[in-house]
């Protein structure tokens, strides 16, 4: 079956993409992505503050004794200098495009390391922009301008595709996605997931939570696919829950031309992917589409119209619809 | 030959070789010879090859006594095999020493010389250990310098395989070890020519081997064993002459020519001093300034001290020789001599003895001490040693460099005396803190001198004995000549000066060794018209007098611009170079900035560019200070201890805080190594930056502060208000919450401001937020100046209050239990340590009966460190009594203690039925039959132990006076065994193991850092899979052992694991139940320590992240709930609620493998998760378990 898909000008033999995840910090275990059919690879985020990192405590204390404490590396490698290494070390072993990830939301300059991305062989970027809009004086337009200008910068220094990865929580996400792509992106992948803080009760303390994605925390991801789909000319990733076949065939044809996978593969492992694949090809073989690209977006909302499941009215009919049961209530 | 020059110190100089020459080398961390096996351990796991082209394995043992065991049996199986140690660690290899050369098997100890422990335990350096040693047949050979410990550790390395005999190889502790010099490289082609592969084969040839088996080790009998003993004498024989051609060989090769023994000085010189170690060097240096004054003198170097050559011995003496002086850095308590000054005494009298002497008459004889500890010995010490040979009547059996005014035994020494090389070397001093990176920029100043230029460049490091907040001077010396002196820079000798902390200028007095006309640089953030006012007035008329150079600059501001933190090092590196000129500037700027390159790595550029920024930044911010010509500062710096300081504190404790410990007289000094408990009350360190301050609006009275605070310095008293009529207006009380305490009494937590470390823990653990000040908290940090005089008067009042009745409090509360007094206070150990509130908690519950048995370790070191000591006593003037004996023996040492104890209670009672009559019935049955398991039980027990003595008085009987002397055993007696996890899982396990079995009434507490801590991080058996530390930087690949399962398998052990920052409650529970349990009880505490990476303030944090992972599980199994039908066993955490990632990745020990072996990381964190879960789940059972019978308790329960 032809699943190849087109995604950021690259040419991909099918829409299964891993995404950020310390799966690809592993040389082998990437090599095992691409033998299961990764069409590309997003590698892990290289984040801001690892560029400023602060500096080694010391290494000298007082007591004649204990002149210093842990052996330290000579030579602690920075993550920037890790990091390029890394995605040389993966375009030597893999045929697949290698997609570098940046991540980050100050005003630093820490974009312009892009370039250097680029030069250690990066085919495409993903720029991840995880910011809490925690300030109440910054609004709301103000956020976006920042967003904008970021990567407007970092287009300012390289040339190859950009994808941005996106949260759900935009006013009017529609618009910001086109602002993006009139800033220079090539793409969007929707969404980004945040670490959610959570409170021990035992302990009184702040814990930070990260909880893999679960089947069904597609959805939000999908109604904007489907939304975006035809109405912005840019490349559209759908990332977080899709765990199999039908997860990734729906985004597929809500209008996302890849599919990012993560949460299943550090559950199962790469052999997942292999799963995935083969279930989408046979989901095809027993559809009406001859190619991906055929079934690719026709379930959008350019097709559906204003009266779809997409929008509001049916928001109406759901509720109205719901039927109460209190037999089950204990 | 390659002449490539290193700048290395004695340790990596001795670790080089052997890490070359060998295929095994077993290693036990000790000070000051730990460094070799880090090195060794480093670069094996870097991959690096031997001269074979093979990675030597390094393995670590439980103890040094099992490091030569593991070398026997390496070299019985025909390896090449290498150990390092020192002091105790030598002790314990004594037994394996003789069987190794007893078996003529070839192999070099390292050893960096080490006092023994005696009336006290010392780090510092003397020949106690090797001396120690002469028995056991190692062949001795001594380096001097850094440059003779590689050259001598591959002469013995070539010496031992050709004659057989295996050698010490042994140098000076820190003088030589830590001594950082530029030397001369021995070259692998050299060590290649040096060594006989022939002599390799004929080694494992003589291997066991099943192929061609023999048998060793035979068990011999009165008929063979004394011929067999002699069967290895023609090896000894053979053995000088051996090592003497090594010598020739390295000769030939290197062009450093060295002998048995090397006679330095006048051809006919008549008064010699004979002696060996680094104190050669400057007897050397001394001969050549005064023999150049016409003197005639000599000095012989030992170097092969065994076997010693008797007549290469006196040959080596000018034959115009009429006196010597033999001079031992140890000492032989209660013999006619120390060992060296007797083989000198028989080898002359046995070539007088023979007519073979070479010397007119008998010369003069004498012997003498020096050294001892890393005393200094300095040129006018050997000046005064040859004074001495000159009298009439020399004494014998002297003592130099110290004022023994008890027995006289010590040489007087012209203190100013100084030889030429004190002015043809540049002589520069730096004091800084140890966490601020003075030293190793200076050791960093020593390898670019040592590389730029054609200069020979000498460092020695002094620290001082606090974990916290302690002070390095570094003592640099740069001259063209080589520099042979092996001692400190002195009083007046040091043309460079640099404080790198204003608060020194206070405490010590920096610019007593400025020489005149000097330069001393001071780190300041006063502007350079404003910085004299800033200086005491002594310190300003020292400049004024010394005509000294002034330059400040404010080093921390440049770091702050330049986002370095409190990183000053490269930038007062950099001001020292503009002022000493040694190299042009720009070429020095252009090293450092190199020396900042390899540090960082190519690859932390972004650091590594601020660096450059504010090394450039600062030759402009060095700026000169105009010295007026009189000084008018009004500050003075402050007394040492307060002036009602007790009589010893002010007289002795108070010298050696003072930096004039060197000065006190043998009579001022307790004989027995007795000393004064809480001493360490006196010593005011005022390290803190910011203390905390109390809201005693908001607060909640719930004793979390005082119970967590590492150096106790934060107090709560429950008292009377009309108490504080004389308290100063800024004491803080209000009245207490709680119907437990008599109404309108009130609370008061005061804290000691000049004690506080600042560690901030207190602030971390307050449960209470203000609702309407964000981040507030019921207690606050706040700077401390400001606040240090209020407090200060504060605190003296606080101490003035009474301490609440004990018998009145419930002491499982916490609130009630942090109402007692702590004794143990004020200890040097670490800001924010984790092992200390432990302590303190004990010694509020129990201290007034404890007894305490300390293994050697940071316990131990904080505990005992002098000058001042933290465990203390109450207003009754009672309190812990504490000794440490030694680091392996500390479980049976405390089971002694108990042991006497019962046995004296015993005879007590015994004495109490002989002189029932004259005491009454009532009084004896009270006595024997008290129950003391209460405080009021105890109080009462005391009062009639007073009665007893009262009435024993009166009472003529002999039996009286020997109850009066046992009487107090009456009292109870809690017998505390404490120590680290490197004694209790590691060298003390088999006598920790043999308590457990005993069941004795002892407690055992075992402060769990995971690591050796207290000799710099190496891995135990505690410490956990996947953790970074020395001796496993690839990551520790095997599981932590589980001591409490360990001691719960003997089943009438109390057993408690705890962490009191995760379940405080828990653990004061745990330490009640341990005490009070009538047989052995165990407590296992979990205590972060700085050897892991984070900082300690994270403390609180990442105990609660190992209970919550599942790494530490809090239990207590009470064999007492057997008897009430209960399961012993009770798990006191819930089920791993995180994930270990989240635990490991909270801590640099763990998450820095991520950076340097992510896949070894990763399999380490499964492991580790999976066990994580099992040991849960495996307690869990068990804790499920009913007793006695083979059911759970939930099945008995679903059958009810």
């Amino acid at each position: 079956m032809d699943l190849r898909t087109r995604y950021l000008g690259l040419e991909l033999a099918n829409p299964l993409v891993p995404s950020a995840s310390p799966l690809s910090r592993d040389l082998d275990m990437a090599r095992r992505l691409e033998d299961a059919g990764a069409a590309a690879l997003v590698m892990y985020s290289l984040f801001e503050e690892e560029l400023h990192p602060t500096l080694l405590p010391p290494h000298e204390f007082g007591h004649v004794e204990a002149q210093s404490y842990l052996p330290l590396p000579a030579h602690p490698a920075a993550a920037l200098d890790s990091y390029l290494e890394q995605i040389a070390a993966l375009k030597r072993r893999l045929q697949i495009p290698v997609i570098a990830s940046l991540n980050g939301s100050s005003r630093n300059g820490w974009v312009e390391c892009g370039r250097e991305l680029v030069e250690a062989g990066a085919d495409a970027l993903e720029l991840n922009l995880y910011t809490i809009a925690a300030e109440v004086e910054t609004d709301s337009q103000q956020q976006e301008q920042h967003y904008l200008a970021l990567l407007a910068q970092l287009r300012g220094v390289v040339t190859v595709p950009i994808t941005v990865k996106l949260s759900p929580y935009f006013t009017a996400l529609a618009n910001m996605v086109a602002s993006l792509e009139a800033a220079g992106a090539n793409g969007v992948a929707l969404f980004n997931r945040f670490y959610q803080p959570d409170i021990d009760t035992g302990t009184l303390r702040l814990t930070p939570r990260l909880q893999l994605s679960h089947p069904g925390d597609t959805l939000l991801a999908m109604r904007w696919l489907g939304i975006l789909h035809g109405k912005v000319g840019l490349s559209l990733a759908a990332t977080g829950g899709i765990h199999s076949a039908e997860d990734a065939i729906k985004m597929l044809l809500a209008g996302a031309d890849v599919t990012h996978l993560c949460s299943a593969l550090l559950r199962h492992g790469p052999r997942h992917l292999s799963e995935i694949l083969r279930g989408m090809e046979q989901w095809l073989a027993e559809s009406p589409y001859e190619s991906l690209e055929m079934l690719k977006g026709s379930l959008a909302h350019r097709h559906a119209g204003t009266d779809s499941a997409y929008e509001r009215a049916s928001y109406v009919r759901m509720l109205g619809s719901y039927a109460l049961n209190p037999t089950q209530w204990e | 030959m390659s002449r490539r020059t290193i700048t290395v110190d004695g340790n990596e100089a001795a670790a080089r070789i052997a890490h070359l020459c060998n295929e095994v080398i077993a290693i036990y961390p000790i000070t000051p010879a730990s460094p070799m096996g880090e090195h060794a351990d480093a670069w094996s796991a870097q991959g690096k090859e031997n001269l074979w082209g093979s990675v030597p394995q390094i393995i670590e043992l439980q103890s040094e006594g099992g490091a030569a065991g593991a070398i026997h049996g390496a070299l019985q199986s025909g390896a090449l095999a290498t150990t390092f140690t020192a002091s105790q660690g030598l002790l314990l290899m004594l037994p394996n020493m003789y069987k190794i050369a007893g078996e003529l098997s070839p192999t070099v100890f390292h050893i960096a010389c080490r006092s023994l422990a005696a009336q006290a335990l010392s780090i510092f350096g003397d020949h106690s250990d090797i001396m120690a040693a002469r028995g056991t047949g190692f062949a001795m050979l001594g380096a001097n310098s850094v440059q003779q410990v590689m050259d001598m550790a591959l002469i013995a390395q070539a010496a031992t395989l050709q004659g057989r005999v295996p050698i010490l190889h042994f140098f000076d502790g820190f003088r030589t070890s830590h001594e950082v010099a530029r030397i001369e490289e021995v070259a692998e082609e050299t060590v290649r020519a040096m060594l006989d592969d022939a002599q390799i084969t004929a080694h494992r040839e003589r291997a066991l081997n099943p192929e061609h088996p023999v048998v060793r080790g035979t068990s011999q009998n009165p008929d063979v064993y004394f011929q067999a003993r002699e069967s290895v004498n023609r090896y000894y024989l053979a053995m000088p002459q051996v090592v003497q051609a090594c010598m020739e060989r390295f000769a030939e090769l290197t062009g450093r020519r060295y002998q048995l023994f090397e006679y330095h000085g006048a051809a006919d010189a008549e008064r010699v001093i004979i002696l060996m170690g680094s104190g050669v060097e400057t007897a050397i240096e001394t001969v050549e300034e005064l023999n150049l004054a016409g003197e005639r003198l000599g000095v012989v170097a030992v170097r092969l001290y065994r076997p010693f050559d008797a007549a290469a011995c006196i040959a080596a003496l000018p034959a115009t020789t009429r006196a010597i002086a033999v001079l031992d850095r140890c000492k032989e308590p209660g013999a006619d001599g120390e060992p060296l000054y007797k083989d000198v005494a028989t080898a002359l009298m046995q070539q007088f003895a023979a007519g073979q002497s070479a010397f007119g008459q008998m010369p003069r004889l004498i012997g003498g001490r020096y050294g001892l500890s890393s005393k200094e010995f300095t040129p006018g010490m050997v000046k005064g040693v040859f004074d001495e040979l000159a009298k009439e009547q020399p004494k014998s059996g002297f003592t130099i460099g110290i004022d023994d005014d008890v027995t006289h035994t010590s040489l007087d020494w012209d203190e100013r005396f100084r030889t030429g090389a004190t002015t043809e070397t540049v002589n520069a001093l730096f004091y800084g803190l140890g966490s601020d990176g003075t030293v190793s920029a200076n050791k960093n100043s020593i390898k670019i001198i040592g590389e730029c230029t054609a200069l020979q460049a000498q460092g020695y490091f002094v620290y001082d004995s606090k974990k916290s907040g302690a002070v390095t001077v570094s003592h640099l010396r740069f001259g063209p000549q080589p520099i042979r002196s092996s001692y400190l820079i002195g009083d007046g000798d040091a043309q460079f000066i640099a404080c790198h902390q204003e608060l020194f200028l206070e405490r010590y007095p920096i610019l007593d060794k400025a020489a005149a006309g000097g330069t001393f640089l001071l780190n300041s953030s006063s502007a350079p018209e404003a910085v004299w006012a800033t200086l005491p007035r002594t310190l300003q008329q020292q400049i004024i007098d010394k005509r000294l150079r002034f330059f400040v600059i404010d080093a921390y501001r440049i770091a702050a611009e330049n986002e370095l933190g409190q990183r000053i090092n490269t930038i007062m590196q950099c001001a020292f170079f503009a002022l000493v000129e040694l190299l042009p500037m720009a070429q020095a700027i252009d090293a450092i900035k190199q020396a900042v390159e390899e540090s960082y790595g190519k690859r932390g550029r972004e650091i590594i560019e601020r660096n450059f920024a504010a090394i450039d930044a600062s030759s402009a911010g060095l700026q000169q200070v105009t010295v007026p010509a009189t000084a008018q500062s009004q500050l003075e710096r402050a007394p040492t201890v307060a002036a009602q300081a007790p009589e010893f504190i002010r007289q002795v404790t108070a010298e050696i805080i003072a930096g004039r410990g060197d000065r006190l007289p043998v009579s001022l000094l307790p004989a027995d190594g007795t000393w004064p408990n809480g001493s360490s009350a006196w010593e005011k360190r005022n390290l803190a930056q910011e203390i905390p301050v109390w809201d005693e609006v908001l607060c909640i009275h719930c004793g979390k502060c005082p119970f967590v605070c590492p150096h106790g310095v934060i107090r709560s008293k429950v008292f009377d208000p009309a108490l504080t009529g004389d308290a100063p207006p800024s004491f803080k009380h209000v009245p207490v919450r709680g119907k437990e305490f008599p109404e309108g009494w009130h609370i008061s937590y005061q804290v000691a401001p000049e004690d506080c470390t600042g560690c901030a823990l207190c602030v971390d653990i307050c449960p209470v937020k203000d609702k309407e000040v964000a981040g507030r908290r019921a207690l606050n940090m706040a700077p401390q100046p400001p606040l240090r005089a209020q407090e200060r008067d504060n605190w003296a009042f606080f101490l003035t209050l009474p301490e609440y009745d004990r018998t009145a409090l419930t002491l499982s509360k916490m609130k009630e239990a942090m109402i007692t007094q702590p004794l143990f206070e004020f200890s040097g150990a670490c800001s924010g340590c984790g092992e200390t509130p432990y302590l303190k908690l004990a010694s509020q519950l129990f201290g007034d009966r404890m007894v305490v048995a300390n293994a050697t370790g940071c316990s131990s070191i904080y505990g005992g460190n002098l000058p001042t000591t933290p465990w203390a006593k109450n207003n009754e003037g009672r309190g812990p009594a504490w000794n440490n004996s030694l680091f392996e023996d500390n479980a049976e040492f405390g089971l002694g203690m108990r042991v006497a104890i019962d046995q004296q209670r015993d005879y007590a009672f015994a004495l109490l039925e002989r002189l029932h009559d004259e005491i009454g019935e009532e009084r004896v049955t009270a006595l024997r039959h008290a129950d003391q398991g209460s405080e009021a039980g105890i109080r009462d027990q005391r009062e009639r132990v007073a009665e007893l003595r009262d009435k024993l008085k009166t009472c003529e009987r002999p039996e009286a006076r020997w109850l009066e002397a046992v009487a107090e055993q009456l009292i109870k007696r809690s017998v505390w065994i404490v120590g680290g996890d490197g004694w209790a899982y590691d060298i003390g396990f088999g006598g920790l193991d043999h308590v457990l079995a005993a069941g004795r009434d002892v407690n055992i507490l075992v402060l769990d850092t995971e690591v050796y801590s207290n000799t710099g991080g190496q891995t135990s058996k505690a410490t956990p899979r996947g953790a970074v530390a020395k001796f496993s930087a690839g990551g520790k690949p095997t599981a932590k052992k589980d001591l409490a399962m360990i001691a719960m398998s003997y089943e009438n052990v109390y057993v408690a694991q705890v962490a009191y920052a995760a379940k405080d409650v828990q653990t004061l529970k745990a330490f009640q139940e341990a005490e009070s349990y009538p047989g052995t009880s165990i407590i296992i505490a979990y205590a972060p320590c700085i050897a892991w990476g984070n900082d300690l303030a994270d403390n609180h944090q990442m105990q609660d992240l190992a209970v919550r992972s599942g790494h530490w599980p809090l239990l207590r199994y009470d064999p007492r709930r057997l008897e009430q039908g209960l399961n012993p066993l009770q798990l006191d955490s819930k089920a791993p609620s995180i994930a270990y990632r989240d635990f490991v990745a909270n801590e640099v020990r763990f998450n820095m493998l991520w950076r340097t072996h992510p896949a070894e990381a990763e399999q380490f964190l499964d492991a580790s998760q999976h066990e994580a879960m099992a040991r849960y789940h495996h307690y869990e059972q068990l804790a499920a378990l009913a007793p006695g019978v083979g059911q759970s308790a939930a099945e008995e329960k679903e059958k009810e």
